[in-house]
């Protein structure tokens, strides 16, 4: 019992992980604070189940296209809406809320709700963990998990645009004398997010059916991550996961699953109480909240 | 109104910094400084850009939680702020980067500080005309009077005027100890001449003032002492002459002649 | 004023200008006519008597639109009061349900009738509110509005899981008002108390503190002005508004349940606000009166009702921030004319 639970609690952990790595890298990077991710999250469901059962195409080609598309498509939503109003907080996220809102809704119109907006699931076989059966699809969470952690780190230290973006995440004005194209990195680093929402979806989502409300959820506790572990902070995010992960288990197992909400605004209330700035949140940051 | 509040004797020790650090991650951007402040005196604090001048600013006026050290005003401890409750016991700061409201009307911008219950206090409880007080103020700082700056968006304000607003909104709160962050940086040689009264007749008043600049000329004109900071460490305190005198201070200012 | 027309070569550009009245301040007006006097008033007075009208002629349905919309104005307001002191809320549902739930909490319990519960929970509303988010008081821009958004929801889900106050399912059958005509007047009553009385502490000095907050807070922090004070303070009274619409609502359907935390109750004030103009605070109620019965025509729509919502919400922040209500005034109050530009 409590083995299963543990190895469920990492599961839940790394899953999100990969919901709220994307999130916090948009932000880290150029301080957008994307509210339409929810909405990318499941368009990029969405469109793989398009892809496989509209067009037909194989699962892997649907899959990096869904990715693709999203990405794009969180591009120009930087380029023809965040772009306009940069800089007013409170205009940025009431518009990015907005076009989430509107595409979350505009799915719901559109008919899609029901048992049969499922993606298969990617591994056909199942391992035992130390007695505990785990199936093929949470396997792949845990893998992919682990690979987006590792990239983001060898990304971010070792390519040229990964440098870029931590120059930027450091200081706008001095990365603009550094010559680096700030407002084409800003793009990048939007459709770089929602990449990473959309490969978490494609992940995921086999594991039930795509949702309209489950677009709601994930922006909800990718937020709830990110303020438990300090906006902007990669370390801070994967602690944080991994403490509302596993605490969440542990309450589903020995009370039940609707509690989970109830520990995670408890674990944002203490936080917020002990530490305003987060887990790990940076100085920086703690200025911009005094 | 607008006269200062009423200041203890002269030559007593008002604000006394012990031993203040500040690290941001790895840079210690103040070092271990200590000093004192007398009553009604002018203490100058100079150093390179970057040297910690601003970060000490807002440690002595609680916007920064030091990583060590004790600040005191008139024997009461008041490290780490918060800096509401600084400003309260009469310490007023104005903004490098200058802070106004920019969706007010210049005067407006005043108005706010006076309705701080520091002003009512000292004020015996009564307010007065908020408006009037804020307009007598901001001509005090060098606003012509009934002219269009006075009402005008602080958004549009010209940045000499911006400084003058920041100066006037401490002047509100008819403090003990003003601190001056680098008052008057981006001002023309004209602007400058035309505060530089402005700031001796408050030194006349008898307020003490720990004054941060770059413009080392006009600064030795009217401090009493200066402070030098290099790399957050203070390397002199004196003077201005004898402090400009010593070479640490010229290899620091100038980049060259080495270290001590 | 400055027209040079003397030379040949003609061009033209369009001036600006104020009308008549001089505007010595905020506050004093040289009246100097009937007609000056009128000019001032009508605007306000219209609406008024516009919607005592409305809701006396209208038919039934659409005084029951009215009622709605009225109730959304309120909340309308309630997000502006806050965002106007620099905390933007992305969670409205937050005050509505709490002002809800206390109102059919104590009605269902308690058995108190609508006259009490009303104020009991607009006060309570606002207390419970403003101590819910005292540890976010803090924090400011989108921290703030993180936490707003994600309370109203999780609230909702604690209720689901802990089943109280009639769980999923609610609490029904609760007192009504007495006559509808109560509901029409008492929501206009408290629309025009909250949007007059709120207008005029945020022309006071004491708005113009919390205007300060949210340009720049620090600057009011070394004014020796304690800005979570007046943070809580705003904060109370935007919350104490929204919970009285929502208490308001609990009687109007008689019911009250999960639902009141829905986003449906953040989005429209945000969206009224974009519409009518931040700032004004009669701009979002301005904003509700447009929004509200367009949605009620486009109820055939369904579920797009909500697209189209959010579509406008992005197309006015981004496209038209300056909103509907601020259009009209500068209408209003300024005239333009074609002056010839001699070159
Ligand atoms: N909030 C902060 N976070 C990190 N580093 C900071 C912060 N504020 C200042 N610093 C660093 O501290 C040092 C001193 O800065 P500052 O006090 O602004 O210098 P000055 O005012 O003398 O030009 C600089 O190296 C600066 O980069
Ligand atoms: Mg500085």
């Amino acid at each position: 019992m409590l083995q299963g639970t543990l190895i469920y609690g990492f599961i839940n952990s790394v899953m999100l992980l990969l919901v709220a790595l994307g999130f916090n890298l948009t932000f880290g990077i150029s301080g957008v604070a994307n509210f339409a991710f929810g909405a990318l999250y499941i368009t990029a469901g969405f469109l793989a189940w398009i892809g496989l059962n509209t067009l037909g195409l194989p699962y892997w080609l649907a899959g990096c296209a869904a990715v693709l598309i999203t990405a794009v498509l969180a591009g120009l939503l930087y380029r023809f809406v965040v772009l306009r109003v940069r800089g007013l907080v409170v205009s940025e996220v009431i518009a990015t809320f907005g076009v989430g809102l509107a595409i979350l809704e505009l799915f719901r119109f559109l008919g899609f709700i029901g048992f049969e907006y499922t993606l298969p699931e990617m591994l056909d076989l199942e391992v035992s963990l130390g007695g505990v059966i785990v199936d093929g699809q949470r396997l792949t969470i845990l893998l992919v998990g682990a690979g987006l952690t590792l990239f983001l780190w060898l990304f971010t230290r070792h390519t040229r645009t990964g440098r870029a973006f931590r120059a930027i995440a450091q200081d706008e004005h001095t990365a603009l004398t550094l010559g680096i194209n700030t407002e084409r990195v800003a793009t990048v680093s939007v459709a770089f997010g929602a990449a990473y929402a959309a490969v978490a979806a494609l992940v995921i989502l086999p594991l039930g059916t795509i949702a309209v409300n489950e677009g709601y959820h994930v922006l909800v506790n990718a937020l709830a991550v990110c303020i438990v572990g300090g906006l902007g902070s990669t370390l801070g995010v994967i602690v944080a996961s991994f403490m509302i992960g596993f605490a969440q288990t542990f309450t589903a197992t020995y009370l039940d699953t609707s509690w989970m909400m109830v520990v995670s605004l408890l674990a944002i209330l203490v936080i917020l109480l002990v530490r305003p700035s987060g887990l790990f949140g940076s100085q920086k940051q703690l200025e911009e909240r005094i | 109104m607008t006269e200062p509040a009423p200041q203890p004797p002269r030559d007593e020790i008002i604000l006394a910094v012990e031993g203040l650090s500040k690290r941001f991650g790895g840079v210690t951007a103040v070092d271990d400084v200590s000093f004192n402040v007398k009553q009604g005196e002018l203490l100058g604090v100079i150093g390179p850009n970057g040297s910690g001048k601003t970060t000490l600013v807002n440690l002595i006026t609680g916007f920064l939680q030091p990583s060590t050290g004790r600040v005191s005003l008139k024997g009461q401890d008041i490290t780490g702020g918060p800096p509401y409750r600084t400003a309260e016991l009469g310490l007023a700061r104005t903004f490098q980067m200058v802070k106004p409201f920019y969706q007010l009307p210049a005067f407006k911008n005043v108005v706010v500080a006076l309705f701080s219950p520091r002003v009512k206090r000292l004020a015996g409880g009564a307010y007065g005309d908020r408006d009037a007080v804020a307009k007598d103020l901001l001509e005090e700082v060098g606003f012509e009077r009934d002219s269009w700056v006075i009402n005008k968006q602080a958004s549009v304000l010209p940045h000499g005027y911006l400084k003058r607003l920041e100066l006037a909104r401490c002047l509100a709160l008819r403090p003990e100890v003003l601190v001056l962050d680098e008052l008057f940086s981006g001002l023309s040689l004209a602007e400058v001449a035309s505060l530089v009264p402005v700031i001796e007749k408050l030194m006349v008043q008898g307020m003490t003032i720990i004054m941060v600049e770059h413009r080392l000329k006009e600064l030795f004109r009217i401090a009493d002492r200066v402070l030098v900071l290099n790399f957050g460490q203070k390397i002199a305190e004196g003077v201005p002459a004898e402090v400009m005198a010593q070479p640490k201070v010229r290899g620091a200012y100038l980049g060259s002649e080495s270290e001590d | 004023m400055a027209a040079q027309d003397t030379s040949k070569q003609v061009t033209r550009r369009r001036e600006r200008l104020d009308r008549g009245i001089k505007v010595r301040s905020e506050d004093i007006y040289a009246l100097n006519s009937w007609r000056e006097a009128l000019y001032l008033l009508a605007p306000r007075a219209l609406p008024v008597v516009a919607l005592v009208l409305l809701q006396l002629l209208a038919p039934e349905y659409w005084q029951r639109v009215l009622i709605s919309t009225t109730v959304f104005a309120l909340l309308a307001i309630s997000w502006d009061l806050a965002a106007s002191s620099g905390m933007v809320c992305l969670g409205q549902a937050l005050f509505f349900g709490v002002g809800a739930y206390l109102a059919g909490i104590m009605n269902h319990y308690l058995g108190l009738p609508p006259g009490l519960t009303l104020p009991l929970a607009t006060l309570g509303g606002g207390v419970i509110c403003t101590v819910l988010l005292l540890p976010v008081l803090r924090l400011r821009g989108i921290y703030f509005a993180m936490f707003t958004l994600i309370l109203p929801l999780m609230i909702e889900r604690i209720i689901e899981a802990t089943k109280v106050f009639g769980g999923t399912e609610g609490l029904s059958g609760l007192t009504p008002f007495a006559h509808p005509l109560w509901e029409s007047f008492l929501t206009m009553a408290a629309l025009w108390v909250a949007l007059f009385g709120l207008r005029r502490i945020m022309a006071s000095d004491y708005g113009l503190v919390l205007k300060g907050i949210n340009d720049n807070d620090r600057a009011v922090m070394s004014a020796a002005l304690n800005i979570y004070r007046y943070k809580a303070q705003a904060l109370f009274l935007a919350a104490a508004t929204g919970a009285f619409a929502g208490a308001f609502m609990t009687h109007s359907y008689r019911f009250v349940g999960m639902p009141v935390f829905a986003l449906d109750y953040s989005i429209l004030p945000i969206a009224s606000a974009a519409v009518g103009g931040l700032g004004t605070l009669a701009g979002p109620a301005l904003g509700a009166f447009i929004l509200v019965p367009l949605s009620e025509m486009l109820r055939g729509l369904g579920g797009l009702r909500i697209v189209i919502y959010a579509v406008l919400l992005v197309v006015f922040t981004v496209g038209l921030p300056e909103g509907v209500f601020h259009y009209l005034r500068r209408k209003y109050t300024q005239f333009e004319r074609w002056t010839e530009v001699g070159k």
